[in-house]
């Protein structure tokens, strides 16, 4: 007879600060969970760990949260083997029992009695004409460049779109010696004010954030509140970024060889959507996130999500609901929970859901972005469709709902399924059909979530029937 | 020329392999994104509009750096690492005029 601690199989999905945290949690418990990351070493994207024989020191690589950093990669060094931690690993597909997952070419079905998804954040982004050519990166992308690479994405580089990580990477150049022309942020001073507040809550962020602005300005670079990108410049590299202030006619050029933006973050929800967990429209993050409780539980029994994956919060908050859902998970299993600590973590994270939405007072998503999107602006990266190809498909064939879109214009169908594309075809979906974007639907997640190399070899040969 | 620029981390061992037919290096722990734009402009073409393309989220979820190997493969150049011998082509010959002629 089996007994309960070998059907107690937990997997967690993700090896960033939720991921660690709740598998700390689980093997303090006595469980041996399986720990599934894409990347080659743990932190996730904030405390990506550069590739062996890199130099730098971890204060250089994370500046104020260095010791953070510094805690979660010891941690996952230390309890490595009391887990079975699965590096370089994409889940691409999942149901309610097993996960299918790919790992140096050899895929594997790997069961699991509960799960916890803890899949990170990319950058938002929304398009603007030029930003497909070479030159022009995401923030995070930025980020990832110097961080992980010890490169910056040009010479003399141009940061903009809204968010904490803006002026973070902007200082992290800088600081690393690159040269910085000009910081353009989509938020007004109105803003600013708006958010403060309630970012006093957090003085520690926000004595950060202007610490970052008072440095950057220092040193030289030019910080412009409330503005609106008009077009990257360069057919095959980035040779200037031409900018207005919102509702101003005057289009400013900055000299520039590489622009790196965002508007915030987006979670990613294609394994929630894929094992079938309900959604909620999240009117602050602007996207479609999974239902989840309180305690990290979503809608399906012995799943659970926590990280930015589950709606945006940061760093900090990804540690706190990590852990927490572990101690869910461990309660749903009838296993010792520590109620006090679970009872700290509720309240440390109510506090961080107070101050996310001082931040996002303080760096709002510029709505009327889309509007001003010539008809022949690429939408989709993958296919090169354009914002007229939707603007006529809500108009002309009155498509009213994503999928709907998907199905007739292929965006959101290309390899990328929809990450770089989503916000923007919400956005222009219900713009163009006079609505609000809850109105137009959530794109649905498709297997596998990320392209698959042809060649790929069954971890188990015996189990393939020819 | 280049897109990306070294800050640091410049002491590592050099890597050789091809970029478009001619000798290049890297450096020991480059992605392949990183070993071709620290010496050239783009990593491939898209196959809709034929425009250069150079990544955008270096995080593997954009899907807009694969790069063609003359080994094979495919490879996503942001969360790949550059091997000594590597032969990657930021132009592979996949349009259809070649195609006919290969089949000819």
């Amino acid at each position: 007879m089996t007994s309960a601690a070998d059907v107690l199989q937990p997997v967690i999905i993700g090896a960033g600060p939720a991921g660690i945290r709740a598998a700390q949690i689980l093997v303090r418990a006595g469980l041996r969970p399986i720990v599934l990351d894409e990347a080659p070493r743990a932190g996730g994207q904030i405390y990506r760990q550069p590739p062996p024989g890199f130099m730098r020191s971890k204060s250089d690589l994370y500046g104020s949260e260095h010791r953070k950093a510094d805690a979660l990669h010891s941690t996952m060094d230390t309890l490595a083997a009391e887990m079975d931690y699965r590096p370089g690993t994409l889940v691409w597909n999942g149901d309610g029992q097993t996960l299918d997952t790919l790992r140096e070419g050899v895929a594997q079905t790997v069961p699991y009695s509960h799960l916890i998804l803890a899949t990170g954040a990319t950058d938002r982004v929304l398009p603007f004409e030029g930003w497909t050519t070479p030159g022009v990166y995401t923030l995070g992308g930025s980020q990832v460049a110097l961080k992980y690479q010890g490169c910056a994405i040009g010479s003399r580089v141009v940061f903009m779109g809204t968010g904490p990580l803006l002026y973070l990477v902007a200082y992290q150049y800088k600081k690393a010696g690159a040269d910085v022309v000009a910081v353009l942020d989509t938020a007004s001073y109105g803003d600013a004010l708006a958010g403060l507040p309630g970012m006093l809550r957090a003085p520690r962020l926000l004595a950060l954030g202007l610490y970052y602005m008072a440095w950057l300005r220092a040193h030289g670079v030019a910080l412009h509140k409330n503005i609106r990108p008009v077009a990257v410049d360069g057919g095959t590299r980035v040779t200037a970024l031409r900018y207005r202030v919102r509702d101003r006619e005057t289009v400013h050029t900055l000299d520039c060889n590489a622009v790196g933006y965002g508007l915030n973050l987006r979670s990613e929800t294609q394994l929630a959507s894929l094992l079938g967990c309900a959604f909620d429209f999240n009117a602050q993050d602007r996207a479609w996130l999974p239902r989840r409780d309180p305690s990290g539980r979503t809608s399906i029994p012995g799943v659970y999500v926590a990280g930015d994956g589950s709606g945006i919060a940061g760093a900090d908050a990804a540690e706190l609901s990590g852990e927490r859902a572990a101690w869910t998970l461990l309660g749903d299993a009838a296993r010792p929970v520590d109620a006090r600590r679970v009872a700290q973590l509720d309240t440390r994270l109510s506090t961080i859901r107070r101050v996310r939405a001082a931040l996002e007072r303080a760096f709002p998503f510029p709505a009327d972005w889309v509007g001003g999107l010539s008809e022949q602006t690429v939408l989709c990266r993958c296919e090169d469709i354009t914002v007229g190809t939707v603007r006529h498909a809500a108009r002309e064939l009155d498509v009213g709902e994503l999928n709907r879109l998907k199905a007739l214009t292929r965006v959101g169908m290309g390899r990328c399924q929809g990450r770089m594309c989503s916000a923007a075809a919400t956005e222009v979906l219900a713009q163009a059909r006079g609505t609000l974007p809850h109105s137009v639907g959530r794109l649905r997640a498709q297997p596998p979530i990320k392209p698959l190399p042809i060649a790929i070899v069954p971890a188990d040969t015996r189990e393939v029937s020819l | 020329m280049a897109l990306l620029t070294r800050l640091s981390e410049q002491h590592r061992a050099t890597v050789g392999f091809t970029l478009d037919g001619q000798p290049a290096q890297a450096l020991a722990g480059d992605t392949v994104l990183t070993a071709i734009l620290t010496q050239a402009e783009r990593l491939r073409r898209s196959e809709f509009s034929g425009a250069p393309r150079a990544g955008f989220c270096m995080m593997g979820a954009c899907q807009d750096c694969w790069v063609q190997l003359e080994q094979g493969p495919r490879v996503r150049a942001c969360s790949t690492f550059i091997a000594e011998g590597m032969v990657v082509s930021t132009q592979p010959e996949c349009n259809l005029d070649d195609v006919a002629r290969r089949q000819a």
